[in-house]
C-alpha cells in the first residue's frame, strides 16, 4: 500500500464514515433520553432523503428541501412515538424496542409503495468537484455531511451539559420517577427527543443522499451501521457515536485495502465485538446506568 | 319439530325422484342409438361455426391455464412488475385473436415476494389447484431454480426469465427453457468487446456481492483466459454500500486497462461518480444488469461513455432482421397502448416467454405435457425482440452471443457501441 492509497483509504472511510455518524447519533438521543433503542433510525434517515429529493423534484430549492424533510420526518417521528411506543410504556423498555422495529418495516414498505424502487439521486449542495488533499480526492459532499456531524454533536452536547432542558433530559433518563417528583414532565421530554431524533435523521439523509443515492431499503444497512458505530461509541454519548462512525467507516475502508472488499463488513464487526469484550460501555460510553 | 322433520324427508325423496327419473331419461337417450346424437353434434357444429363467423375467433370451451410466478414486490419488483404487466396484457391479446387451439388463455398469475420459498408454494398451488398446464417462472433466479425442481419432477413445461447459467446448465434440464440471455452469454460479450474492440489485455473487475455479481464475476474469471485477457484485480461491494473509493482505489494500484463492474443499481451507478472523483479515466464496461434508465439518471454524467451488452430492444434501431423488427414494433406499440412508456428487457422476457410457449401449445395441437415438450424443442428461427430462438433437445437457451448488441452512453440516451 503506497501512502496515497492510504490517504484515499482514510478520505473513502471518512466518507462513509459521516454517513454513520450521522445515524448513530439519533440512536443515542433516543437511548439517552428513555433506553430505547430505535431500530426505526435507519428508515427515518431514509425517509428525509426520500422526502428531501421529493421536494427538490417539485422545484424547491435545497435548502427549502432539507428544512421540509427535516419537519416531516420530525413529525413522523412523534407520531411513531404516540402510535407505537407510548400506549407500550407499561409493558417495558423490550416491548417498545420492539415496536420500533415494527416501525420500520412500516416505514420501508410505505416508503416503497410511495416513491416505488428505484434509488434516486440529489444534486449535490455544492457542486461535484472533487477536492484534492495530497494526491487524494473526497468529494465536497463529505466535507458538509461531516460539517453537520460536527455542528450537530457540539449543539447537542452544549445543550445537554449547559441548558436547563437538557439537564432536565438527563435527569429523566437517570430515573423518570424522580424526575417527575422535581415538576419535569417525562411526557415533554419524551416527544422532544423523539421529534429531535426525527430532525436529525432527516438532515443526515438529505445530507448523505447526494453521496450514495436513497431507496427505500436503504434504511436497513444505515441502522445497522449506524447501530454499531453507536454502540462503538458508547450507546447516549452522541461524541462517541460521531467517533465510532468515522471510526467504523475508516477501518472498513482500510479492510478492502489490506485484506478484500469481501471481508469489509467481517473485519468491523470482529472490532466492534473486541472493543465491546474489553470496553463493554464502548469507546466513550460512560458507566451503564441502569432504570429499572 | 315434526313440519321440520317431515320436510327433510322430503326433500331427498323428490331428489331421489329426479335423480331415477334424470338415469331413466339418459337410458333412453342413450338407447336411441346414433341418430339422435349424431344430429345434435351436428347441431352443435353449426352454432360453433356460426359464433367463429360472425365474432372473426372468439375462443370456447373450458381455457387453457398457464400460470406464472413472478417478483412483483420485493427485491426483484423492479424486474417483476414489467413482466406481470406484459402477462396481463398478453392475455388479453392472444384471447381477443382467437385464443390457441380455438380456447381461451388463462394467465394466473403469483407473486414470490422475491422468495424462493414463496415460488414453490406457488408453483405448486398452480399446478394442483388452478391446473396449470405450463409455468411461466420466474423473475429471479433462485425462485426459478427453486421451482424448477417441481417442474422437473412432475414433467411439467417451464419458461424461465431468470439469466443464471444454472437454470438450464444444471440438470434435470428436460422441462425447462429460458427467454433471456444468459450469464454466460453476456459475460461472453462483453468480453469480446473488451478484446477485439477496445483490444486491452489487462482488466479489473468490481462486482457486486449478491447472485448476479458474484456469477458473472465467476464467469468472468472462467471465459477471460481463453480471449487473452488478463485479470489483475478482482473487488466486491454491498449492494446498499455507500461509497466504491476504496475498492476503486485499489484496483487503481493495479493499473488496468479496462473495469468490468457486473452489478445491479443502484452500485454501478455509485462505481461510476466514484471512478470520475478518483480521476480513473479508463474505460467502464458494465452488465446487462443496467440496461435501464435508472443507471444513466443516477450516474447523471458519469454515465457517459459507459458500455455494456444488451439485448436488442434497448436500441430497436439496431435489430436488422425484419421478422424481429415487425414484432418488437407490434410489441412496443401494445405495451405502449396498454401501459404507457416504452417496455424494459424483462417485460421483454415475459412477452418471448408467453409468446414461444403459445406458439408450441399450437404447434403441439394439444396441452398434453409431452407434446409441448417436443414442440418447445422443435422451435427454430422464432423471431423476437431479444433475437432468433432456436430451442433443441440439448439447447434451452434459445439465443447466441450475437443476438446481443453492445450499447454505449452518449449524451444520456444509448447508442449501438460498434
Amino acid at each position: 500500500m503506497t501512502f496515497d492509497q492510504f490517504l484515499q483509504y482514510i478520505l473513502s472511510g471518512i466518507t462513509s464514515g459521516s454517513v454513520y455518524a450521522l445515524t448513530a447519533v439519533g440512536f443515542t438521543l433516543v437511548f439517552s433520553a428513555t433506553q430505547i433503542i430505535n431500530f426505526a433510525q435507519g428508515q427515518m434517515v431514509m425517509l428525509g432523503g426520500m422526502m428531501g429529493i421529493t421536494l427538490h423534484e417539485a422545484g424547491l430549492p435545497l435548502w427549502a428541501c432539507f428544512i421540509g424533510a427535516v419537519a416531516v420526518v420530525a413529525i413522523v417521528s412523534v407520531g411513531m412515538e404516540e402510535i407505537a411506543i407510548r400506549p407500550l410504556l407499561r409493558k417495558g423498555v423490550l416491548t417498545q424496542i420492539i415496536a420500533t422495529v415494527g416501525a420500520s418495516f412500516i416505514f420501508e414498505t410505505a416508503a416503497m409503495l410511495i416513491w416505488g424502487r428505484d434509488a434516486k439521486p440529489l444534486p449535490p449542495f455544492t457542486g461535484e468537484t472533487p477536492i484534492a488533499i495530497g494526491r487524494a480526492t473526497v468529494v465536497p459532499q463529505t466535507l458538509w455531511v461531516v460539517g453537520l456531524s460536527i455542528v450537530v454533536v457540539v449543539a447537542l452536547t452544549i445543550f445537554y451539559r449547559k441548558s436547563l432542558y437538557g439537564t432536565a433530559i438527563r435527569g429523566c433518563a437517570v430515573n423518570p420517577e424522580a424526575a417527575r417528583l422535581q415538576g419535569i414532565s417525562y411526557r415533554r421530554v419524551v416527544v422532544f427527543t423523539f421529534a429531535l431524533t426525527g430532525a436529525v435523521a432527516a438532515a443526515a439523509g438529505v445530507m448523505i443522499a447526494p453521496i450514495s443515492f436513497m431507496g427505500y431499503a436503504n434504511g436497513t444497512m444505515l441502522g445497522l451501521k449506524g447501530f454499531a458505530a453507536a454502540t462503538l461509541g458508547g450507546l447516549g454519548n452522541p461524541v462517541g457515536a460521531v467517533l465510532g462512525g468515522f471510526l467504523l467507516g475508516i477501518v472498513e475502508a482500510l479492510g478492502v485495502g489490506v485484506v478484500s472488499a469481501g471481508y469489509k463488513d467481517a473485519i468491523a464487526f470482529v472490532i466492534l465485538l473486541l472493543v465491546l469484550f474489553l470496553r463493554p460501555a464502548g469507546l466513550m460510553g460512560a458507566k451503564v446506568v441502569n432504570r429499572q | 319439530m315434526n313440519k321440520k322433520n317431515n320436510g327433510a324427508r322430503t326433500i331427498p325423496g323428490v331428489s331421489l325422484v329426479l335423480l331415477v327419473a334424470a338415469l331413466v331419461a339418459v337410458a333412453l337417450f342413450a338407447a336411441a342409438c346414433g341418430g339422435g346424437t349424431t344430429t345434435t353434434t351436428a347441431a352443435a357444429t353449426d352454432t360453433t361455426a356460426a359464433s367463429t363467423a360472425t365474432t372473426a375467433a372468439a375462443p370456447s370451451g373450458d381455457p387453457i391455464v398457464i400460470g406464472a410466478i413472478v417478483s412483483a414486490t420485493g427485491p426483484g419488483a423492479a424486474l417483476g412488475e414489467q413482466e406481470r404487466n406484459v402477462l396481463q396484457m398478453e392475455e388479453k391479446l392472444i384471447n381477443a385473436k382467437g385464443g390457441v387451439l380455438g380456447r381461451p388463455v388463462k394467465i394466473v398469475i403469483e407473486d414470490d415476494k422475491s422468495d424462493p420459498k414463496e415460488a414453490v408454494t406457488a408453483a405448486n398451488k398452480l399446478l394442483t389447484q388452478d391446473k396449470a398446464i405450463a409455468l411461466i417462472a420466474a423473475t429471479t433466479s433462485s425462485s426459478t431454480l427453486a421451482v424448477k425442481a417441481i417442474t422437473a419432477e412432475k414433467g411439467v413445461p417451464q419458461m424461465a426469465m431468470a439469466a443464471a447459467n444454472d437454470v438450464t446448465d444444471k440438470a434435470p434440464n428436460e422441462w425447462i427453457w429460458r427467454t433471456p440471455q444468459k450469464d454466460a452469454l453476456a459475460v461472453q460479450r462483453a468480453l469480446d468487446y473488451v478484446s477485439k474492440t477496445l483490444k486491452v489485455k489487462k482488466i479489473a473487475v468490481l462486482h457486486d456481492e449478491n447472485a448476479f455479481g458474484a456469477s458473472g464475476a465467476a464467469e468472468i474469471a472462467k471465459q477471460a483466459p481463453a480471449l487473452g485477457l488478463e485479470v489483475v484485480a478482482t473487488e466486491s461491494y454491498k449492494t446498499a454500500d455507500t461509497d466504491m473509493t476504496a475498492q476503486l482505489t485499489k484496483i487503481k494500484g493495479t493499473n488496468p486497462e479496462v473495469l468490468v463492474v457486473w452489478g445491479t443499481n443502484p452500485g454501478p451507478a455509485l462505481v461510476a461518480k466514484n471512478m470520475k472523483q478518483l480521476g480513473i479515466t479508463i474505460p467502464y464496461v458494465g452488465s446487462h444488469g443496467i440496461a435501464n434508465s435508472t443507471f444513466i439518471k443516477l450516474a447523471a454524467d458519469a454515465a457517459e461513455g459507459v458500455v455494456f451488452p444488451a439485448g436488442r430492444l434497448l436500441v430497436p434501431s439496431s435489430i436488422t432482421d425484419a421478422k424481429q423488427k415487425a414484432v418488437t414494433d407490434a410489441f412496443a406499440a401494445d405495451y405502449a397502448y396498454s401501459y404507457s412508456g416504452k417496455p424494459n428487457p424483462f417485460g421483454g422476457y415475459a412477452f418471448e416467454a408467453i409468446s414461444i410457449l403459445t406458439d408450441a401449445i399450437t404447434r403441439a395441437g394439444s396441452t398434453d405435457a409431452k407434446a409441448i415438450q417436443g414442440a418447445l424443442n422443435a422451435t427454430t428461427g422464432f423471431a423476437m425482440p431479444d433475437g432468433i430462438y432456436n430451442y433443441t433437445a440439448t439447447n434451452h437457451d434459445g439465443l447466441v452471443a450475437s443476438d446481443m448488441i453492445m450499447v454505449k452512453i452518449q449524451g444520456g440516451t444509448w447508442v449501438l457501441a460498434e
